[in-house]
């Protein structure tokens, strides 16, 4: 069953479409290609939440839909939950 | 590549229309009366009522003439009947709808009283009921058509499924060599250099961004800020972190292929085909009704949690794909993408179920916005009146 999808090949998050709990192994699709990837959760991700497809470092641009939304303020792990408490706007 | 046609009525200015109404417009809030009057009694007619068109002036009165004549000038409308209190601005609309070749006629209230007004309106309104009636149906092409897009009460729901999937619609319309339109100048900051570098020349660019920096100039004016309350509460709470993150969501609307080859002020007609941005509130019924006073003949609305807008000479095509809202609210939903959720659909099957839902409602399927009587007809209007 698939628990995420991807916008976008390039794409380093993708959304829950079901609540995942941590330690879980997910299967996401990405949209444009309909490839699946598999990932072990490390969080906590509620519907409509975002889960991170491979570790970034402080600082680093998060990209959906292909392109930024935004700058990580702390280090992510892959599976982690990517949310307000880890990626801020790059507007103020 | 061939395009598709679909049974609908060719006006008499060449446009192409999938609805037939005779409408019965008040110039201003004191004709609504009037209007209903010859509405209530004239079957086949329908009066369009708003509160506005007295002591308005400069960009506002233009704009609400441009609406007035813009909605009469649909070419889902086979007639009109135009009712003001005095003559003057009344045979400005007139003559505006003229233009079109369609026909219409004026009425003022002045000198005249409701009662006159109302039997020599109603007489005219038969008439015209009786031409639009006997018009036939003929096959007019995709390629002669404008469709608009606006999304509302959106959730994570849209960025993820139901915005990409209209996305994808309109890829395959541009090549169709339709003229589309989208709009929500509020909602699409965050993403607004997106939108600028799908500009098709930095003419058009320069446009689009003094539009953009015009409409944050006038928010700031106004004491707000509105970016630091985007995204809402609401957003977090669904999953949305940044404003370019739901600026982006809704800009999925609009797809990967087309550039933009227009910037519209609010009801202007674009003057060429393919893609328009139109300088818009995000308020559903406002924009649908900017977009009808343009040309749009039908509209796609994706929502998240259940916006029920309708407009009242063009079908509103609502598209969900939160399973909720697509079972609690299931006569307001046309077509549910639920199932892109839950893996079972892709962005082209469902664009195959927009295009299907599109041939069908131009054919003369009522929409449910339409079933359910949504005639939400809301004019902008931009600062108080004289």
């Amino acid at each position: 069953m698939i628990k995420f999808l991807i916008h976008d090949e390039q794409d380093m998050v993708g959304v829950a479409v079901a609540d995942i709990k941590t330690g879980e192994a997910v299967i996401g699709k990405i949209q444009d290609s309909d490839k699946t990837v598999e990932i072990k959760s490390v969080s906590d991700i509620p519907l409509g939440h975002k889960i991170a497809l491979r570790d970034m470092a402080a600082g680093e641009r998060v990209i959906k839909y292909h392109v930024p939304i935004g700058k990580t303020v702390q280090a992510i792990k892959v599976g982690e939950h990517v949310h307000t408490h880890n990626l801020k706007t790059e507007r103020w | 590549m061939s395009v598709p046609t679909f049974m609908g009525y060719r006006r008499e200015n060449g446009t192409v229309g999938c609805r037939n109404h005779v409408i019965i417009l008040p110039v201003d809030d004191i004709s609504n009366a009037a209007c209903e009057a010859v509405a209530s009694h004239v079957q086949g007619t329908m009066a369009l009522p708003h509160p506005y068109g007295r002591l308005q002036f400069g960009e506002d009165l233009e704009l609400h003439f441009r609406t007035m004549i813009g909605t009469g000038a649909n070419p889902n409308v086979a007639a009109v009947v135009v009712i003001g209190i005095e003559p003057n601005w009344t045979n400005l609309v007139v003559d505006g709808i003229a233009k079109t070749g369609k026909p219409v006629a004026g009425f003022s209230i002045e000198r005249n009283g409701d009662f006159k007004t109302v039997e020599m309106a109603s007489r005219k309104a038969m008439e015209f009921v009786q031409y639009a009636t006997e018009l036939k149906k003929t096959e007019c092409s995709f390629t002669d058509m404008t469709i608009s897009t606006k999304c509302g009460e959106s959730d994570t729901t849209s960025g993820l499924a139901s915005n990409p999937s209209i996305g994808r619609l309109y890829d395959r319309l541009v090549d169709m060599n339709m003229t589309l339109f989208f709009g929500e100048t509020s909602e699409v900051t965050g993403g607004e250099h997106l939108v600028a570098d799908r500009c098709a020349t930095p003419e058009i660019r320069e446009k689009f961004m003094k539009t953009w920096t015009e409409y944050d100039a006038f928010i700031k004016s106004q004491g707000v800020d509105l970016c630091g309350t985007q995204p809402t509460q609401g957003n977090i709470a669904g999953g949305l972190t940044t404003i370019e993150e739901k600026a982006l969501g809704n800009i999925q609307k609009i797809g990967k292929k087309a550039m933009v080859q227009g910037v519209l002020a609010p009801a202007e007609a674009p003057q060429g085909k393919g893609l328009h941005f139109m300088d818009t509130s995000s308020a559903a019924a406002e924009c649908v009704t900017l977009m009808a006073a343009a040309g749009s003949i039908c509209h796609f609305f994706p929502t998240g949690q259940g916006n029920i807008v309708g407009n009242p000479i063009i079908p509103v095509i609502k598209v969900c794909a939160n399973p909720i809202t697509v079972s609690t609210m299931s006569e307001h939903i046309d077509v549910d993408l639920s199932g892109i959720l839950r893996g079972e659909m892709d962005l082209d099957g469902a664009a195959d179920a927009l295009m299907s839902m599109m041939m069908r409602t131009l054919n003369g399927r009522m929409t449910n916005a339409e079933v359910l009587g949504h005639k939400e007809f809301v004019l902008t209007k931009l600062y108080r009146s004289a």
